[in-house]
């Protein structure tokens, strides 16, 4: 015989042994799937949603004070405007990249295509830091045209952070669909006489439509969300997002209810109505501009769109995310470094407020794994049958669409009134709910793509419903929990806007390093260039992960 | 070796009746081949069995117990689909010790039984190999031992051969039965193949809509269906429609449109009332003059060439359509469309059924 089954002899084998006896008993497993859906239910969805009604009293007083309701008019306005100009930029520019990654093979698109995940797995905190330093700053690309400032902190600034932190998200998810996406309808398309624009145009746009507005909804609610970069590269404009913060550092709780109310409740109505209207979404198929179309189609217009996506990519993404290295590096080099290793000064707090933001972020990690397993399943399984499936699959998508910060007021507001529970957990259920949707999604989509019948045929060869799980669905999906379980990590670790809503004596590394920059002069460049490049460092070696993993699982 | 009962046994999905007071007494070492167009609930029936489904109605009984609540882990059933499902992560070997492995053997007796199952199907010299290194008919036949090696002695198998072959499917349906006999397997084989079907089967039972539509032999269900369907769904059949004129003790005679008579040995039905006729297409005769007691003139309006037969399209001078599967015949010989012939059959050959209410084209319908 050439080979033995691994030996399962172990306590462990014997806990799992239990595990999947219980499993077979009907009650345990509904009591399994119940208990996870009244956490999701009670723990994640209702605080949220309820924690701002509990002070609705002080939004009265609120908008009796003209000024400031018209500054938080002009918050809320900017805030939706930057989100919706970012999301549309970001698709027109982010769908031929992904376009391009996907159809064109060589070393240079495989750098691209890394490089493209740059501004998605670099904290937004570095982030907004890097894109100040690059397009503000005096060593930046102001030096290169000779001015002292191109572009000074404010609204523009503003736009072109968030355009680089959502082009990633627009990207990948883009990539994702056109590798799935079947060839075969492009080609009878070009054989019945369309040219590659129109073909493009008219069959891969309407076949692509809902990938193309789930990316649009996430593109969006990720520019409504951000909080710690723009307060970086803001300087005295406003959005949502800052005006709640500033309204918190001023003790303004009835603003910063007001607004938060308001962000929360058109986000989800915003989210509503482009999951109801937009499948009715159609694209101009019917026409078609042969002698446009055709020319769009020649190849030097193909390579001038080429060139243009990578101009951009460049120009806007690539370059001004990577900038942060340059202060981080004048950080190793001035004796910075020393301060840092021997955690002297700043550097103490820093060292404590990393290990916070990991201890969180791990926490979450594992509150998700323990609940959005099973919620996976009964999303993929469709085990409440297919209309509360569909409303469960839509509540998940609810944390990630609801602007972190507004989340984060919520959440206070709502533990405090329940009683004394320790900052730390409460920032441990924010980044929790924050994250819930980066693991149950697509590890709802990874076990809808293994066959149910691998595990009914599993069942029917003797193996109980965990010994199913843990035999078949984990070793099929583990590069999904891997990378989805990276994903939240790294979100977490980066989370500012809750972050900032529900801590008052904790900090974390991104809020701490929030305020260094905010601060120069208290603080120094180099603590601060080189507190990001750990950041960056970390966020890296997450990245890396990912991509191993990703490999692996090719 | 298990015995398998089904008392009115039914399951909805919705509003629609997936099976519907199904009946059947399997015997032991019984092969059982379910037949019936898409949708007609073949993969349902044994989903029931084997125990991934609960029945909204009726009993499913094994070995004489009822097992309608008894989990799919616990029935000892081995289920194969249409796909195998193999699992891609395991070796040809660990998915074949899987179900020892879950039925508590330890990991030598189940390497030993995986070993031995493979043996079987001649396949232990990839036992390391992944399924996706394997071809079509291997993965087959690694399915196939990982359910032999579960130790179940009742072998569902859903479209076992859909996914293969023309060639390798004929080859693999004599192997699967004479495999299933000599280990004394009883065996529930879902089809679509009504070829296949007739092959393996000890008996067939036909399946339309969920309701059984008859249960027999393969020698019996084709030579003697119990209605319009089954013999429209097995094998190649003519229908005709007519008024019988007159019945006496030995034959009656069924009088069609535009007043063409055809005689038939059936005598159970009334002078005046409306039968439907069915005649097996290979049961008919086109000639230049007539060879049996049945001879209606028509015109060729289509010739098919099958390779070893001819399948022939005729226009009655009534304007009824009949067809026929004759001997491919010499050059000389070979028919034209326009030619004027003879279709002939014997009396003792027309199977007559009561003209369904919804008519015969509805009452034949696979889809």
């Amino acid at each position: 015989m050439k080979s033995e089954i691994s030996a399962r002899h172990g306590p462990f084998e014997k806990v799992l042994a239990s595990l999947d006896e219980l499993s077979s008993n009907t009650v345990v497993r509904r009591g399994v799937y119940a208990g996870t859906l009244f956490f999701f239910i009670f723990i994640i969805m209702i605080p949220p949603l309820v924690g701002i009604l509990l002070k609705w009293n002080l939004i009265g007083e609120t908008i009796q004070d003209p000024i400031l309701v018209a500054r938080a008019q002009n918050a809320i306005a900017a805030s939706f405007a930057i989100a919706f100009v970012v999301s549309m930029l970001d698709l027109l520019a982010g769908l031929p990249m992904a376009w391009l990654i996907v159809k064109r093979r060589g070393r240079l698109i495989s750098v691209v295509d890394t490089l493209a995940d740059v501004p998605f797995i670099i904290p937004t905190v570095a982030l907004g830091y890097s894109v100040l330093t690059f397009w503000s700053g005096p060593s930046g690309v102001s030096s290169l045209l000779g001015v002292q400032h191109l572009l000074s902190p404010g609204i523009w600034l503003v736009i072109l952070l968030h355009f680089a932190f959502s082009y990633p998200v627009i990207v990948r998810l883009m990539v994702g669909e056109l590798q799935g996406y079947n060839q075969v309808y492009e080609t009878a398309a070009r054989t019945l006489g369309a040219p590659a624009f129109t073909a493009f145009r008219t069959v891969t746009i309407p076949i692509l439509k809902p990938a193309l507005i789930s990316a649009f909804l996430l593109a969006f609610s990720r520019s409504l969300s951000e909080t710690g970069a723009t307060a970086i590269v803001a300087g005295a404009f406003e959005n949502g997002s800052i005006f709640i913060r500033n309204a918190r550092a001023a003790g303004q709780d009835g603003p910063m209810v007001l607004v938060s109310s308001i962000l929360m409740g058109v986000s989800i109505a915003i989210f509503i109505l482009i999951s109801l209207l937009g499948p009715k979404l159609r694209s101009p198929t019917k026409h078609v501009w042969t002698g446009l179309e055709w020319a769009f189609s020649t190849r030097r217009a193909a390579n001038i769109k080429d060139v243009s996506t990578l101009a951009i990519f460049a120009v806007l993404v690539a370059i001004p995310s990577l900038f942060v290295v340059l202060p981080g590096t004048a950080g190793l080099l001035d004796g910075t470094l020393q301060k840092a290793v021997s955690s002297t000064g700043v550097w103490a707090t820093y060292w404590s407020s990393l290990v916070t933001s990991y201890a969180v972020a791990l926490l979450a990690t594992l509150l998700n794994l323990l609940t959005g397993f099973p919620i996976a399943i009964l999303i993929a399984r469709r085990k409440l049958g297919a209309r509360l499936t569909a409303v469960l699959d839509a509540l998940v998508t609810i944390p990630v669409i609801i602007p972190s910060v507004a989340l984060g007021v919520s959440l206070t507001i709502f533990w405090n009134a329940l009683g004394n529970l320790p900052e730390f957990w409460v920032l441990v259920l924010a980044h929790t709910t924050i994250t819930y949707t980066y693991f149950a999604r697509p590890m709802a989509a990874a076990i809808q793509s293994v066959p149910e019948e691998l595990e009914e045929v599993g069942r029917t060869l003797g193996s109980r419903p965990f010994g199913t799980f843990r035999k078949i669905i984990i070793p099929l999906t583990k590069y999904s929990i891997f990378s989805s379980a990276v994903m939240v990590l790294t979100r977490s670790v980066a989370e500012t806007g809750a972050t900032v809503a529900v801590v008052k004596k904790l900090q974390t590394a991104p809020v701490l390093l929030v305020a260094w920059i905010n601060n120069p002069a208290a603080y120094g460049a180099s603590p601060v260039g080189l507190g990001i490049l750990f950041l960056v460092l970390l966020a890296f070696v997450s990245l890396l992960l990912i991509r191993v993993a990703m490999r692996r699982g090719d | 070796m298990p015995e398998v009962h089904l008392r009115e046994v039914s399951k909805r999905f919705g509003s629609i009746d997936a099976i519907e007071d199904f009946e059947i007494e399997i015997r032991n070492g019984e092969y059982i081949c379910v037949l019936g167009p898409t949708g007609s609930g073949k993969t349902t029936l044994v989903r029931l069995i084997a125990g991934l489904l609960r029945p909204d109605e009726g009993e499913i009984l094994i070995d004489g117990k009822v097992v309608n609540r008894v989990p799919a882990e616990e029935r000892n059933v081995a289920y194969m689909p249409q796909q195998y499902a193999l699992f891609s992560h395991l070796t040809v070997l660990k998915n074949v010790a899987y179900g020892p492995l879950s039925r508590g053997k330890d990991n030598e007796t189940a390497s030993r039984t995986a070993f031995d199952a493979l043996k079987m199907v001649r396949l232990n010299g990839r036992a390391e190999a992944f399924p996706s290194e394997l071809s079509g008919g291997m993965q087959q036949r690694v399915a196939l031992a990982r359910s032999l090696a579960s130790g179940s002695k009742l072998l569902l198998l859903d479209e076992p051969l859909s996914a293969l072959d023309a060639r390798l499917r004929v080859e693999l349906r004599y192997r699967l039965k004479s495999m299933a006999k000599s280990l004394g397997l009883t065996v529930i084989h879902v089809t679509h193949d009504q070829r296949e079907a007739m092959i393996v089967a000890d008996r067939i039972v036909v399946l339309r809509a969920g309701r059984c539509q008859q249960v027999g032999t393969p020698f019996h269900v084709y030579q003697r269906p119990d209605n319009l369907f089954v013999a429209n769904f097995v094998g190649e059949s003519n229908f005709l429609e007519g008024t019988v004129t007159r019945n006496d003790s030995t034959s009656a005679i069924v009088e069609l449109r535009g007043g063409l008579n055809v005689v038939v040995q059936e005598t159970s039905f009334l002078a005046g009332e409306r039968v439907a006729l069915m005649i097996r297409q290979e049961s008919t005769a086109m000639t230049s003059i007539a060879e049996s007691t049945n001879a209606l003139p028509g015109t060729i309006q289509a010739i098919r060439f099958l390779g070893d037969s001819l399948r022939i399209e005729a226009r009655l001078t009534n304007g009824d359509i009949l067809g026929a599967r004759v001997p491919v015949p010499s050059v000389e010989a070979y028919p034209k469309v326009g030619d004027e012939i003879m279709t002939s059959f014997n009396s003792a050959d027309v199977g007559v059924y009561p003209v369904p209410a919804r008519g015969i084209e509805r009452e034949i319908e696979v889809a």
